[in-house]
């Protein structure tokens, strides 16, 4: 909808798991250039040692909605009006980089992406649970505050450990990884410290000694990951991208990666990495600029809708 | 996948492979300016000092102490491409620095040949100066954590080496290893000859019609080439699962086509002047797919004979195809149909496991 500057506005509304994310974005008709009016989100954070149900999450949505919306559109100063966006499930389309090689790791993806003829192509990704949610987990286990993120939470603690590094597997096949392994050997190990069993240099361990190990070692993985796929596609540029893409542990890690291929990283904070309804408003908005429609009538939520299931008519 | 790249090359190739390399990163660079991740960017720009100014884009360039400055680095590769040989040996020395056992002076000079994913691929000779050699090296990494990566780069190597030597007793064709040193890093093995698949696989999809209708009109007889090598890749995969052994990081970076001998040759030439295809540019074209397939890097190898761990094996190759051919994509059935008729009853179950495998991956649940 063009706004009094002639600029098309879209509204995107992300609600992934625990967050609600509305979001309003202006592209000039002319340059194209993108102008982010607001981003507003809202997280349903449950009490320490639980996951949010989808029930309970239902019912935030439904409750924030209106006001999540209401302070989006009042940031933005556009009216109430909207035109039908599509959907991007992930905010691979939010970077600076010369054509980089994505790592994108959230509570419920983990995958490495490069872009190739139209498509954001999956060179590897977790052959069972996402990253995020290997964290979010043990952070259950050893019942860390959700508050703001479980994943926040492990970082923060993670920063006191560093005396020990415990033993997890390391689970990696090419360009794939595998977590739920080293989740279940983590949770062995937090079992052992409430026991008050001793780590492998004799010594009691904490909660943060765990933190680092996992840290540690989950990272390691995802920065090999990435590594191959940069040697694989010839490309020295890494995007991060997804909440896990807010850790500094992370992005640390991959930039010392990054730095010896003569490369760099790029990452961006939380109100892009989380959910965000800015990635879907520019996703809906690029495709409507080719000329994707859809009617309201035929409009529907498609979950699990995957990355390179994406055609993207908007690039090259 | 260790040493993808340019895996193996033949140094007079060297060359052209990086030519290819630069090519293809124009392009790409290409992609950047007119897309979407300059207006992203610019967004970010306008937006961000108004609302959080300190959670701007965080760009950690050269942040680590151990790397060179990037200039330097650009400029070492530049001068590579034009040097002389003397130099390149030079400018090498500067760039990384070299494992132990490749500054003894009796060694023939290193080649740095790629930097992989895992480490840096030398080509070099071993025991006299006609026997090339390539040496893997596996410098600590500045990234892992000391003990896990001292843990990860001794056993991958151990397992390299074991795995290698176990596949030469199998008669499955493979890199024989010369030395190692698995505490130090690196290991020595033949050097093989030819190309990776995958720089063979584009060279030969690049000269086909780039627009789908087209291809899709182009003769079907056109693909045998490519059929045939994906039948020859099946069956290779299938004598490596055989033995025992299962790759870990199979991709078509990680395959050498190395080049027939003269006889073999004429004997393909022959073979295509009875399937037709006759002219001479024909010919020429389907000489790019000659050769035997020869599974190299094996750095994340392992000793499995589960279904499981096959079928992941063959899993991970499938995505790399994929993503790496997206335009050949659709030929993957045949290798895993030479897959399972050179495994026999074997290949019908890890083929059905593929299936299990597939699921797992791709329709996960998004919750959570």
């Amino acid at each position: 909808m063009p706004d009094a500057k002639g600029r098309r506005i879209a509204l995107g509304c992300e609600g992934s798991a625990n967050k609600l994310g509305i979001g309003i974005i202006a592209h000039d008709p002319v340059t194209g250039e993108p102008t982010v009016l607001s981003n507003v989100r809202d997280t349903f954070v449950s009490p320490p040692g639980t996951g949010f149900l989808p029930k309970d999450t239902a019912r935030h949505h439904r409750a924030y909605f209106v006001r999540v919306a209401k302070k989006a559109l009042s940031a933005s100063g556009a009216g109430g009006r909207k035109p039908l966006r599509g959907s991007h499930r992930d905010g691979a389309g939010d970077n600076g980089g010369v054509e980089p090689v994505v790592l994108y790791v959230s509570g419920g993806n983990t995958q490495v992406i490069a872009y190739a003829e139209q498509r954001y192509r999956i060179f590897g990704e977790t052959l069972d649970i996402a990253v995020g949610n290997c964290l979010d987990r043990f952070a259950r286990t050893l019942e860390i505050s959700n508050d703001p993120a479980p994943g926040y939470n492990i970082e923060q603690l993670a920063k006191q450990g560093g005396r020990v590094l415990l033993d997890l597997p390391y689970a990696v096949k090419g360009m794939d990884c595998s977590f739920s392994g080293i989740l279940g050997r983590a949770d062995d190990l937090a079992a052992q410290m409430k026991a008050g069993e001793p780590g492998p240099d004799g010594e009691p361990f904490t909660p943060a000694d765990l933190c680092f190990s996992l840290q540690e070692t989950v990272f390691a993985m995802l920065v090999e990951i990435t590594e191959r796929a940069m040697a694989h596609v010839g490309s020295n540029q890494v995007l991060i991208v997804g909440g896990v893409g807010c850790n500094e542990r992370l992005q640390e890690m991959m930039g010392a990666m990054a730095a010896e291929r003569g490369g760099s990283v790029y990452a961006t904070d939380e109100r892009f990495c989380i959910d965000n309804g800015i990635m879907i408003a520019h996703a809906g908005l690029l495709a409507y600029e080719t000329g994707f429609r859809t009617p309201l009538e035929e409009s529907t939520c498609t979950q699990r809708f995957r990355t390179d299931e994406v055609f993207v008519k908007w690039r090259d | 996948m260790p040493f993808p790249a340019n895996v193996p090359l033949h140094p007079s190739q060297l060359q052209t492979t990086e030519a290819n390399g630069k090519q293809k990163f124009a392009k790409i660079n290409n992609h950047h300016h007119n897309s979407t991740r300059n207006h992203i960017t610019d967004s970010d720009r306008t937006f961000k000092p108004a609302q959080n100014p300190e959670n701007t884009i965080t760009k950690l360039m050269d942040t680590s102490p151990q790397s060179p400055p990037t200039k330097k680095r650009k400029m070492a590769t530049d001068t590579i491409a034009a040097a002389a040989p003397a130099a390149i040996e030079d400018q090498q020395e500067h760039q990384f620095p070299l494992p132990t056992i490749l500054t003894h002076p009796s060694a023939t000079p290193p080649i740095l040949i790629t930097q992989g994913a895992e480490g840096r691929l030398y080509k070099t000779t071993f025991f006299s100066p006609n026997i090339p050699c390539a040496l893997k090296y596996r410098p600590p990494k500045p990234y892992r954590h000391p003990i896990l990566d001292a843990r990860l780069t001794k056993a991958r190597l151990a397992f390299e080496a074991k795995v290698l030597e176990r596949c030469r007793r199998e008669g499955v064709p493979v890199p024989a290893v010369y030395a190692q040193n698995a505490a130090a890093g690196w290991i020595a093995v033949e050097w093989i000859e030819g190309a990776p698949v995958r720089v063979k696989i584009n060279e030969w999809l690049g000269q086909r019609p780039r627009n789908e209708e087209e291809e899709k009109e182009a003769d079907a007889k056109e693909k045998g080439p490519l059929v045939e090598l994906m039948k020859r890749i099946g069956a290779a995969i299938a004598g490596l699962h055989r033995t025992g052994v299962v790759h870990g990081d199979l991709t078509t970076s990680n395959m050498m086509l190395r080049p027939p001998a003269k006889s073999t040759t004429d004997q393909g030439k022959e073979t295509n002047g009875v399937n037709g295809v006759g002219s001479e540019e024909a010919q020429e074209k389907a000489k790019l797919l000659e050769g035997d397939v020869v599974i190299i890097d094996f750095g994340l190898a392992n000793q499995s004979q589960s279904d499981e761990d096959r079928a992941t094996d063959l899993y991970v190759l499938e995505r790399a195809f994929a993503s790496t051919h997206p335009r050949a994509e659709n030929l993957f059935e045949h290798l895993l149909e030479s897959y399972k008729q050179t495994f026999g009853k074997k290949g019908v179950s890890v083929l059905h496991k593929l299936e299990d495998v597939r699921m797992r991956g791709r329709k996960r649940s998004m919750i959570g």
